[in-house]
């Protein structure tokens, strides 16, 4: 941890554990499903101003996210390079969407081809 | 998501900002990212995007972020969710625990006559003077008890005794004996033993203290302070004080007993509130290593005991003491307040405990005649008993005790950051107060969280100035006998 200091015994040991401690006292917990936006202006679905935790964080918003989004979650391939066959690589320095997105680079048809 | 606050103590030290978590007693020092967060959320839960759009003008959006991230699996917020929190996780052991402590109660008769005593006085729970008990410990219950307390340490390698009485050396060859045969037994069976003892110094002979010395056992005297202190409630049956008798008892054995340290045991009334000035004579003028202080034990209403207003005192005292100790500490120079010591190993360990001490877990209390309690303040009580040192504790027992006194049951605790710490406070106080074990000691929580916050502080300037002085709480804390 970057901004919380361990002080006593037991802060180190809360430190050291990555697994969560307390949740295994309770109930078995369903893991988090992958993320998917809940609707995008494809269909027609009221509602999807918020996502699926009731808040707005998930949405297709900032335009960032609805790069990733719409590429990976949807069916919408025409907006972004074809990852497939022509650029694999495509979003290979862009590892967090909200931070690296300016590192994608912009790609151009081989005129060649 | 809107988040909230969890439950944690706050607290400054050396400049740094620090938090108490509850229940889990961590200890964490904040940064100024951390900090902001918390202050931002005082008011109440807010969404996060709020949040994180308060602060970005002030910290970078994705140390926000991360911070928050920490700030939560450490759980000191939490995402609000609109139904009501988990109920506190109630878990108790599911097989015997080894016993750590057996106090041993070789005699239920003393040569003093302290007002104030809970075996005695106005507030004891069992008749030690008209009971059916032996006012003595025979040598054959004696042997029973370590055997039982060799048994019952089960898979540890290590087993501990301490006499308590009524006083004491009013038994001393069965002491004498017993702790022979313990030696002896322990050897049969591979484990280490070691004893310890408390009394109230007056019959404390030459050859007595030499045993004790050569024995290697752990002394507490029972002392109240100066002579004027002493003599107002340690008195003999004539009223007459004990401290021209005690004190160069004393002063004989802290010479010749080097091999364990000894300390003193002070009982606080309303009539002798002066902590500074008792500890001062017993370290300075009489040579103690250390001195505790406990508020005496007594259902309210008594003329000796400590009111609300004298609790507030009383906290003022101890903290002038304790800015000694921290003096002394920074400075890598013993201070024998041993108060602070006890509590700044609890909250260096970090131990959350469901129960405020072990009584009925890892230590227990045996009667003159062999039955076997909660602790030695219950022994000989048929209420607060488990079973006898000859035919063993009944598990069953143990069980129920430790169902209904576990602090989830203490609902008057539920919201207190200093829980963790205290667990409801002392089985016996609580009986005499409140008339039942299950009761948590309402009348001193002030005073309590009083205490821990001071404790916390001056952990958190150790933490910050002197980190190398914690090393020495890195061992487990004993159970202390009083």
């Amino acid at each position: 941890m970057k901004h919380l200091t361990a002080i006593n015994r037991k802060a180190t040991r809360m430190e050291e554990v990555t697994k969560d401690v307390v949740a295994l006292q309770g109930p078995p917990q369903q893991p988090e499903p992958p993320h998917i936006p809940n609707g995008c202006s494809l269909v027609f679905s009221p509602g999807w101003e918020a996502d699926r935790n009731g808040g707005t964080a998930g949405l297709c918003q900032p335009v960032e996210r609805d790069l990733f989004d719409c590429h990976m979650g949807c069916f919408w391939p025409a907006q972004v390079p074809d990852q497939l066959n022509h650029a694999p690589d495509w979003t290979a320095k862009c590892a967090a969407a909200q931070k690296d997105w300016r590192k994608i680079d912009l790609i151009f048809p081989d005129e060649k081809k | 998501m809107t988040l909230g606050l969890r439950e944690f103590h706050p607290f400054e030290a050396a400049g740094r900002r620090y938090l108490y978590l509850v229940p889990s007693a961590a200890v964490f020092a904040l940064d100024d990212c951390s900090e902001a967060i918390l202050h931002e959320l005082r008011g109440g839960p807010q969404p996060l995007a709020h949040l994180t759009t308060t602060l970005t003008g002030r910290f970078d959006a994705l140390e926000v972020t991360d911070t928050i991230a920490e700030l939560q699996r450490v759980r000191a917020l939490a995402e609000v969710t609109g139904r009501p929190p988990a109920p506190m996780p109630k878990i108790v052991p599911l097989r015997p625990v080894p016993l750590q402590t057996l106090v041993v109660n070789v005699t239920n008769q003393c040569n003093l006559a302290c007002t104030y005593c809970y075996e005695y006085g106005e507030d004891k729970i069992v008749d030690t003077t008209n009971g059916l008990q032996p006012k003595f410990m025979s040598e054959e219950t004696a042997r029973d008890s370590v055997e039982f307390a060799l048994r019952e340490s089960r898979e540890n390698t290590h087993a501990h005794i301490t006499f308590f009485g009524g006083e004491t050396l009013m038994n001393f060859p069965v002491l004498k004996s017993t702790i022979a045969y313990a030696r002896r037994r322990a050897a049969e069976v591979g484990k280490e033993i070691d004893f310890s003892l408390t009394t109230n110094a007056t019959l404390l002979q030459p050859d007595v203290i030499e045993f004790l010395a050569t024995e290697r056992v752990g002394v507490t005297i029972s002392i109240d302070g100066p002579e004027e202190m002493q003599d107002k409630f340690r008195v003999f049956n004539n009223g007459q004080g004990s401290y021209a008798m005690a004190a160069p008892k004393i002063k004989a054995l802290l010479q010749r007993h080097r091999t364990r340290p000894v300390g003193a045991r002070v009982t606080l009334t309303r009539q002798t509130l002066d902590v500074k000035r008792i500890y001062d004579h017993l370290t300075h003028e009489l040579g103690f290593w250390e001195v505790g202080f406990a508020p005496v034990t007594t259902a309210p209403g008594r003329d000796y005991a400590i009111a609300d207003a004298g609790f507030d005192h009383l906290l003022e005292q101890f903290r002038a003491l304790a800015a000694d100790y921290l003096e002394a500490s920074l400075q890598n120079r013993h201070h024998g307040f041993s108060n602070v010591r006890e509590t700044l190993q609890e909250i260096h360990q970090g131990h959350a405990k469901a129960y405020p001490c072990g009584a009925g877990i890892g230590l227990m209390g045996v009667s003159t005649d062999g039955r076997v309690a909660l602790c030695h303040r219950f022994a000989g009580s048929d209420d607060h008993g488990l079973g006898t040192v000859k035919d063993g504790v009944s598990w069953e027992k143990q069980q129920a005790f430790l169902d209904t006194h576990h602090i989830a049951n203490k609902t008057d605790c539920a919201t207190c950051w200093a829980r963790p710490i205290c667990a409801g406070g002392c089985y016996h106080e609580a009986n005499t107060r409140y008339g039942t074990t299950q009761s948590p000691n309402l009348h001193y929580c002030d005073w309590i969280r009083g205490w821990t916050h001071t404790c916390l502080e001056i952990y958190g300037e150790l933490a910050a100035r002197n980190p190398g002085f914690l090393a020495q709480f890195d061992d487990e804390p004993t159970e202390k006998i009083s």
